[in-house]
């Protein structure tokens, strides 16, 4: 036993607990059964849930884009009518943004990793924690509801007058669906932001929050601030639907181009709900792999912030077209700018990192370089997006569909496919296999760069997306994109393949394989139902790879019902202190 | 793992270190949840401030129609039903059972004259077919004052405002209920009475949403 | 000029106001590629160089550096400065049309372009200009929002169906150009194509003149033909039996139609007056309700020319 500082204030009592690497019990062994599963309030089961119904509405959407690109090989008609074609790249936008990218990082990632890096014992609220988990499919129920009904083809922006002129049933019930989704979003971030204030381990001081942490914070802060918001044009746009309330629709005495300016007041600041999480995840990967402090700490954790802050300023770039005022129009352009210089400087700082590491070139790290190539060229051609006179020419382009395809597929994606294969042993105790995770990674790389480059292309040329026929001079380029995108499949089907082989296997994954400095990795694997089989006490910062193991494997040493004794009151001090 | 004992009350759930923490906890979760509940609000208030500035006339010339008095009243009797909602928390702090319960009594008898109030007014509008969207259909001497060609969009907003204000003033009727029934079983006192102080809270919000909502929409000159 | 990117971009047809944007975009191309070389470069560097020799590797401590902060967020700022005045400069030229421009009306419409000239003429899906003349269109939409894109001027607008909005250009040379509708507008959305033809002077004022009052007197038969055409109504009703959005003209006349609520009609003066102004009451089985109301559009006598017309195409 040794006593450490943790703080000026306080002194406590620890000692070291090495994980053990033959655990008796862990969260799947206790609590079996269907039933238990879907009454959990386990931030780690339900965490797992929302992983099986993102991989579920991802491989859903994911066929849709390969039946899409199928029909888009011929400049006619392949083999779907063109009211077919657009239902499916309505859904498919929809599925992709609502279903699978808002959620993935943080409800499925992130309900599993937060509490476990912040050394709690679950989040802050269990039971909303479930109850948003039940939102999310109630919301993709209404979403199926309208599907059976015949579909919807709006575009996932639901643009009026369009979305409120024609057949309204479907429309109520997709945007009823994603008015609930929104609340799944709203509770999953209260809990978040409320578990990161109020529920860190002793120790765990606003300077040495992993970054994972900092990136999930400024994402619930965006999610609380923007989701309301959709929420409430969602609804209005519902009413326009349902009894013609004339808000939105210029036949009814409403304007087209203020439901742009509601919508993209939640979808801007959307993209950054589903990039931000990703930024965490690249920090945390980045510095296992290469066993290095991270460089940068602070740039990183603020400029995600500031992304989030700036983000909200310039949803107006999405419709330099659209005929709003021209002052919104040059106000919108100059701030769209601002928020590239917080990403290029997480760029800089990971690349920075690298220097003189010790880089291991596993499969989560191989994803993290795929991302940093991806989402630089993501960010560039954003850039060119942002100056006004060249978006007159690229906008509603397949410049722009290649463009946020880079952001969102390149950038959030490969995130979280290094996350996923980056804490995969720690969630199911399993290892993949690394051969197969490294093929796989380079087929996603070449078949996504096959798919999308051309994109950039043709879009420049002038190809408009949403498009189900188009001029002969575009084919070479669809085509192209078309074999890209089948290679992608074959990609994902390895992934699957390999990871349920893991599942299956006997061979249980080490304690710590990365030997990773973070909390998380300072559990069993897969962990025990609570966590941690004491208190962790934190004194180093995240990534101080220089400090040795033993200084990441503390705990209190004096336990009393689950919590530091005579210390309490301390404790409770320096988390005074903290927040 | 040591699991509840003794010294961990049983109104703490387990993840929490004491009640303390999970008290803070539980008051910083409804906090944002009302940030989020301002932002929905928000919008609408933005729909509503675009359309006035868009068609000042129609506001004025609508808002005519609207009934000051009854408006009035409404508002007076949300302020009181905040100060009994305060009341009751400082029962709980106090440990004062009865208190707490009557004041919550209160509390859900005025919050349902509001509604009543609510109902009447909405009532007497129908029946004028002063109606939301397509159900739009005022009598000849309506449309004689209501001269405006938008019309309908002023109150289009004005029953999409109140109404999503009824429903929070519905869903705090409910959280009342649910805490008289457990104050009457007696699970608060003034070591735990966490849903009481949130619950005061919501309802706060709830009032002040109104006290914005009645002069934007009934006292415009 | 042989610029590392010209391959992405379409000719430049208008360089009074392609050349900014043109200008721009390889600017930001090559600048992009500069860095985007520089990190890839260095991923793969370090990658190389530093990778894992054994498991007990011991890294340097390097926490930060603050002067390479400021260097990598102040020069990008910089740039984007740059970027953003000269995206900027070229948007105010795309707003500030010539004094002198020539202006023609455009009308989007589920799925066409009318467009209208000053003398009355009416064209569908070609809009005539003149070569070397500033061009001003007026647009304005009939339904739902449209988008007006010419990439080989660069230019673009959405149109919209309770505003005016413009775009203007001037051809140089004379030839044709390509129109889509760039914003989403259902079904044919990606039959929404027009040509830009571009005359000489003298040949566009001839041809002004020749075209010049159309629809008016003469045949119903033929008028009424013309209004077809005009009215794009031939992107969803074939005149030849082509299944298509909307029933085929060909045989239509004095037709019994089953409807999609189970009873049926006959094709006559009264169903195709109701059709054309009142789409969505009686919908033929198979078919969809998308068709635009032409309450407004078309008069009674365009009707009444139209029906002529029908009833000739057997």
């Amino acid at each position: 036993m040794e006593a450490v500082k943790t703080s000026e204030k306080t002194t406590l009592q620890v000692k070291r607990f090495k994980p053990s690497e033959n655990p008796t019990t862990n969260f799947f062994t206790e609590e079996r059964g269907l039933k238990a599963w879907l009454t959990t309030v386990d931030h780690k089961k339900i965490g797992l849930m929302y992983l099986g119904a993102v991989a579920f509405f991802f491989a859903l959407a994911g066929f849709l884009a390969i039946a899409l690109r199928t029909e888009l090989w011929t400049p006619a008609k392949t083999f779907i009518e063109a009211d077919t074609y657009n239902k499916l790249f309505t859904l498919h936008g929809a599925m992709m943004v609502f279903f699978v990218l808002v959620p993935s990082i943080p409800a499925a990632l992130g309900n599993f990793i937060l509490p476990m890096q912040l050394g709690a014992k679950d989040v802050a609220f269990p039971r909303l924690n479930l109850a948003s988990f039940y939102i999310y499919l109630i919301g993709a129920v209404f979403t199926f509801i309208a599907l059976f009904m015949g579909g919807f083809d709006t575009g996932w922006t639901f643009y009026t007058p369009y979305s409120s002129d024609g057949d309204s049933a479907t429309v109520i019930w997709v945007t009823l669906g994603v008015f609930i989704l929104g609340f799944s979003s709203i509770l999953t971030s209260t809990n978040f932001m409320t578990t990161i204030h109020k529920l860190r381990a002793p120790g765990i001081t606003w300077d040495k929050l992993p970054l994972n942490i900092w990136a999930l914070y400024a994402t619930s802060i965006i999610q609380i601030l923007a989701t309301p918001v959709l929420a409430i044009t969602i609804l209005l746009l519902s009413l326009e639907n349902i009894m013609d309330i004339g808000i939105f629709d210029p036949a009814k005495g409403g304007d087209p181009v203020l439901y742009q300016h509601f919508f993209w007041f939640y979808s801007h600041p959307a993209v950054y709900i589903m990039i931000v999480p990703g930024f965490g995840i690249i920090s945390e990967v980045i510095t296992t792999f290469s066993k290095k402090t991270i460089f940068g700490y602070w740039a990183i954790a603020l400029s995600s912030l500031a992304i989030a802050f700036i983000g909200f300023l310039v949803w107006g770039h999405h419709m330099f077209t659209s005929g709003q005022s021209p002052v919104a129009t040059t106000i919108f352009s100059f701030l769209t700018f601002l928020v590239g210089i917080p990403t290029g400087i997480k760029i800089f700082n990971w690349v920075a990192t690298l220097y003189k590491g010790s880089i291991d070139m596993k499969t989560p790290m191989l994803y993290v370089f795929i991302f940093l190539f991806l989402f630089s060229i993501g960010g560039f051609t954003g850039i060119m997006l942002g100056a006004l006179s060249v978006n007159i020419h690229l906008h509603d382009t397949y410049y722009v569909v290649a463009h946020f395809h880079y952001v969102m597929m390149g950038g959030t994606l490969m995130a979280l496919l290094a996350g996923l294969h980056y804490w995969w042993p720690k969630m199911t105790g399993k290892m993949y296999n690394e051969t197969l995770g490294k093929v796989a990674a380079t087929l996603i790389f070449i078949g996504f760069n096959m798919t999308f480059l051309p994109q950039f292309v043709m879009g420049a040329q002038g190809m408009p997306r949403r498009y189900y026929n188009y001029i002969d001079q575009f084919t070479p380029f669809h085509q192209t994109s078309t074999v890209g995108s089948y290679v992608l499949g074959v990609a994902f089907l390895i992934i699957l393949y390999y990871l349920v082989k893991s599942l299956m296997s006997d061979e249980k994954a080490p304690a710590n394989p990365w030997e990773s400095r973070g909390l998380e990795w300072q559990s069993t694997s897969p962990p025990d139902l609570h966590n941690f089989d004491h208190t962790p006490v934190v004194i180093n910062k995240p990534y101080d790879y220089h400090r040795p193991m033993e200084e990441f494997q503390l705990g209190l040493a004096v336990e009393h019902n689950g919590h530091g004794e005579a210390h309490d009151v301390d404790v409770k001090e320096t988390e005074q202190e903290n927040s | 793992m040591a699991n509840h004992s003794a010294t961990h009350p049983a109104h703490v759930q387990h993840h929490f270190v004491d009640s303390d923490q999970q008290f803070e906890s539980a008051k910083m979760g409804m906090w944002v949840f009302l940030v989020n509940e301002i932002l929905f609000f928000g919008g609408l208030f933005t729909a509503y401030i675009v359309f006035r500035a868009w068609y000042p006339d129609l506001f004025t010339q609508a808002a005519q129609e609207l009934n000051k008095l009854w408006g009035g009243v409404n508002t007076i009797v949300l302020i009181g039903s905040s100060l009994t909602v305060a009341m009751a928390i400082r029962s709980a702090q106090k440990n004062q059972k009865r208190g707490l319960e009557l004041n919550l009594l209160f509390t859900i008898i005025l919050a349902c004259v509001f509604l009543v109030i609510k109902y009447f007014e909405y009532e007497h509008k129908l029946h004028l077919g002063i109606a939301p969207g397509s159900f739009w259909n005022p009598t000849p001497e309506i449309l004689a004052e209501l001269s405006h060609p938008k019309a309908n969009i002023f109150f289009s907003i004005y029953y999409v405002m109140t109404g999503i204000h009824g429903l929070h003033v519905l869903v705090g009727i409910g959280l009342m209920i649910w805490l008289y029934i457990r104050a009457r079983k007696g699970h608060f006192s003034s070591e735990y009475y966490t849903p009481v102080e949130i619950t005061g809270l919501y309802w706060h919000l709830v009032d002040l949403i109104w006290i914005f909502l009645f002069p934007l929409l009934y006292l415009i000159e | 000029m042989g610029r590392l990117f010209d391959f992405m971009l379409p000719e430049n047809m208008s360089p009074l106001t392609a050349d900014y944007t043109d200008g721009l975009f390889h600017f930001i191309n090559e600048a992009s590629t500069i860095v985007l070389v520089g990190i890839t470069i260095a991923l793969i560097y370090f990658a190389i160089r530093y990778r894992r020799k054994s498991s007990d590797d011991k890294t340097p401590v390097i926490t930060h550096n603050n002067k390479l902060e400021i260097t990598w967020s102040v020069i990008p700022l910089f740039i984007t400065l740059i970027i953003f005045s000269w995206g900027y400069k070229g948007w105010l030229n795309l707003k500030a049309v010539p004094d002198d421009a020539y202006e023609i009306h455009v009308t989007g419409f589920k799925w066409n372009w009318a467009v209208s000239y000053e003398n009355g003429a009416q064209t569908l899906n070609e809009i005539h200009v003149p070569q070397g003349t500033p061009v001003k269109l007026v647009m304005k939409s009939r339904d739902v929002l449209h988008s007006f894109f010419v990439p080989d001027y660069r230019v673009k607008q959405d149109v919209l169906p309770n505003r005016y909005t413009y775009v203007w250009f001037q051809a140089e040379e004379v030839g044709e150009s390509q129109v889509f509708c760039t914003e989403y507008c259902g079904t044919s959305h990606s039959n929404m194509l027009a040509k830009v033809i571009v005359h000489e002077p003298d040949d566009f004022k001839n041809w002004l003149e020749m075209n010049g009052g159309a629809g008016g007197s003469g045949d119903p038969v033929e008028a009424g033909k013309e209004l077809v055409n005009l009215n794009g109504c031939q992107a969803c009703h074939s005149v030849d039996g082509t299944p298509g959005i909307g029933p085929s003209f060909k045989g239509i006349w004095g037709k019994e139609e089953s409807l999609a609520d189970g009873s049926t009609v006959t094709v006559d003066e009264n169903y195709v007056r109701e059709s054309i102004l009142n789409p969505g009451a009686k919908i033929v089985a198979g078919h969809d309700n998308v068709m635009t109301p032409y309450e407004g559009i078309l008069s009674d006598e365009d009707i009444t020319n139209i029906i002529e017309y029908l009833k000739t195409i057997e």
